[in-house]
């Protein structure tokens, strides 16, 4: 499959009051048509900093992003217009994410405002309104409500007919379902999976649940403290994590069934601040497999021997499926 | 007996329109040495449960029927006096945002030695001993230097610790847990599960875990009671009660997790959303989103009643789940 985005170490500094706060560091990433990419992560491991490069929200200090072949960040006036229509974002608060003073209809169709080419007069229109809002499972009547008269999960849908009005190819989705209960949660999962079965289009799925994002992902990448510290297929990863933080990050998550809880690697301490990240491998300072090598050099990549596309980088990467040393 | 029990707890709140029903009739019980938890979704009434249960409502919401129960002495017609002098020694809750609920303008040994100052008359200096003391038990790293630092200064985990140390500080009989590690990191989760759970058993308490999170009840609770729509709508050991849902809407709950679903498969999902606290139907709550809904549903409320050994359903056709 060719990829349709692919990011080449990407990095990005932020100039704050106590230093410089890396938040991106080398970042590598790919994603292919029709494509699901979970990016997996605690706070402050940059995964947002990332979506909002990828939006080009930010200008990185380095590294490139290469959107079906172009650099989106060498486009000017027309060229970039029609960038922007490709890439579209689905946020994580359903209440904050939309203007209360406009109706459903408008939310949709004020992208077109922007890109007036899309459709012909005010008929076509209000005609796609009633087609996206019957698409993400709403009553095309539905347009002339307002948003604080639907449930969560009625406007998490409307957020999503709002980013497919200009027919992206890829959509950034932004902890989607964190603020929705359960029973509404596996509803909009649905959705968007439906979607993609139907358009094609491709996801970067940001979540720090990863029950979610297995279901979900066809690919996975796990950021700490700027990096991409491992990704693969996502079965690969979630059956044969390489990494110690992939291994704890799995196992610190509750499961619902007995079966599938392992012996629980409990961290040391919290994650360190991203103003002064530690040498060597930044998990370090956490990890229980940690010896003076982590410390004084950059951990080399492993591949996975059974997925070629799987990857970590460690200087001590897990060897068996589930060997779960305690700290 | 019961470290504390919940009997028939109805709570109401007061709008323009009239009184709105949060909590329903709500009961159940905690043992010493065990983990509750009240399951529900957002809306359900277990935040409110909970605050009913320590003397928290807001104004506009009261206590209109119901006892609660805690070492013999019933909370919701004891004095305000009473319930002070309890607060801490016999009840204690654990709040989600631990950032709101330290104060900002105070140092953290200000607000630990609090409880030691208060109930037990100590000293400062004996109390703020006793502060560092607790620091070093839930795991903040050099609690003597850190003892004067602000709430601000800590970390998210290092917060919820801190809350936890003021909520156990005078050994409650009783520990609520309100949606604790809900803000925080699942690594950072799994450390404060663990010290909750260590707590509990070094000082025989029970708790009552507010949760959304199945996964987490699963591993964390002994018991479980599920609310709907302000009502208890099943309880029982956790294992049995997820091993084989005895109400529609638990086993809806647990249909919804997207475990062992593959990539791309249809999740189960329970269709429409929870009713509107006005707009709560006569007779089952969850009818309009059950499967197996039907007349009898429509005309007459079920009661939580026992189905086989200490479980309780509240549905007319529990053997059908």
């Amino acid at each position: 499959m060719s990829n349709l985005l692919e990011v080449n170490d990407l990095t990005k500094t932020f100039d704050v009051k106590d230093g410089k706060l890396k938040a991106l560091d080398g970042i590598s990433l790919k994603l292919g048509k029709g494509e699901t990419l979970g990016l997996v992560g605690e706070s402050g491991c940059g995964k947002s900093t990332l979506a909002r490069t990828l939006l080009m929200l930010e200008k990185p200090d380095a590294g490139t992003v290469r959107f079906d072949g172009t650099d989106p960040f060498a486009l000017r006036g027309k060229q970039l217009l029609a960038w922007r229509r490709r890439v579209q974002m689905v946020f994580q608060d359903p209440y904050g994410s939309l203007n209360s003073r406009m109706t459903a209809g408008q939310i949709i169709a004020e992208p077109w405002k922007t890109h007036k080419h899309m459709y012909a007069n005010s008929r076509d229109r209000a005609a796609r309104v009633r087609e996206l809002l019957h698409l993400v499972g709403l009553r095309p009547s539905d347009a002339d409500r307002y948003p604080q008269e639907f449930s969560g999960g009625q406007r998490q849908r409307l957020g999503i007919a709002r980013a497919l009005a200009l027919q992206p190819d890829v959509i950034i989705c932004d902890e989607p379902v964190s603020a929705l209960d359960l029973s509404v949660q596996a509803q909009v999962l649905n959705l968007l999976n439906d979607l993609q079965r139907q358009l094609q289009v491709s996801y970067v799925f940001i979540s720090h649940d990863l029950s979610v994002v297995r279901h979900v992902a066809d690919r996975v990448a796990v950021m700490y403290l700027g990096r991409v510290v491992e990704q693969g297929p996502t079965e690969a990863v979630f059956e044969r994590p390489k990494h110690p933080y992939t291994a704890a990050l799995m196992s610190a998550a509750p499961k619902l069934h007995q079966a599938d809880r392992g012996e629980r690697i409990l961290l040391k301490g919290e994650i360190p601040s991203p103003l002064n990240p530690p040498s060597g491998c930044r998990f370090r300072t956490r990890c229980w497999k940690a010896t003076d090598i982590c410390a004084s050099a950059a951990p080399p990549l492993v591949q996975d021997p059974e997925s070629k596309d799987h990857g970590a980088e460690c200087h001590h990467p897990m060897e068996s499926p589930r060997q779960l040393a305690l700290a | 007996m019961s470290a504390l029990s919940v009997q028939d707890l109805t709570v109401d709140i007061e709008t323009p329109n009239g009184p709105l029903r949060a909590v329903n009739g709500v009961g159940f019980e905690a043992e010493q040495g065990e983990t509750l938890a009240l399951l529900g979704e957002s809306g359900c009434g277990k935040s409110m449960t909970a605050q009913a249960i320590v003397g928290l409502l807001e104004p506009i919401a009261s206590v209109t029927q119901g006892s609660v129960t805690l070492n013999g002495t019933d909370l919701v017609k004891a004095s305000r006096r009473k319930r002070r002098q309890m607060a801490g020694p016999e009840l204690a809750i654990v709040f989600q945002d631990a950032l709101t609920a330290l104060n900002p303008v105070y140092t953290v040994g200000t607000q630990l030695a609090e409880p030691f100052r208060i109930h037990r008359r100590m000293s400062a200096k004996e109390a703020r001993g006793e502060a560092i003391e607790l620091m070093r038990r839930v795991g903040i790293p050099h609690p003597d230097k850190r003892v004067d630092a602000f709430p601000h200064q800590f970390s998210g985990g290092m917060r919820q610790r801190l809350l936890i140390a003021m909520a156990v500080a005078l050994n409650p009989t009783v520990l609520l847990a309100d949606e604790p590690t809900t803000a925080l990191d699942v690594t950072v989760q799994a450390q404060i599960m663990a010290l909750l759970k260590d707590l509990r058993a070094e000082r025989e308490m029970a708790v009552v875990l507010i949760t959304h999170d199945l996964a987490l009840v699963a591993e964390e609770a002994d018991k479980v009671a599920v609310m709907y729509a302000g009502h208890v709508v099943e309880t029982g050991p956790v294992s049995e009660v997820f091993g084989d849902p005895g109400h529609p809407y638990t086993k809806g709950l647990l249909d919804s997790v997207p475990v062992h679903v593959a990539r791309g498969e249809e999740l189960a999902s329970i269709g429409g959303t929870p009713p509107d606290l006005a707009s709560i139907p006569s007779g089952c709550v969850y009818q309009a989103r059950c499967p197996l809904a039907r007349q009898k549903c429509r005309d007459e409320r079920p009661q939580l009643k026992a189905t086989q050994g200490q479980r309780k359903a509240a549905c007319h056709f529990t053997e059908e789940v």
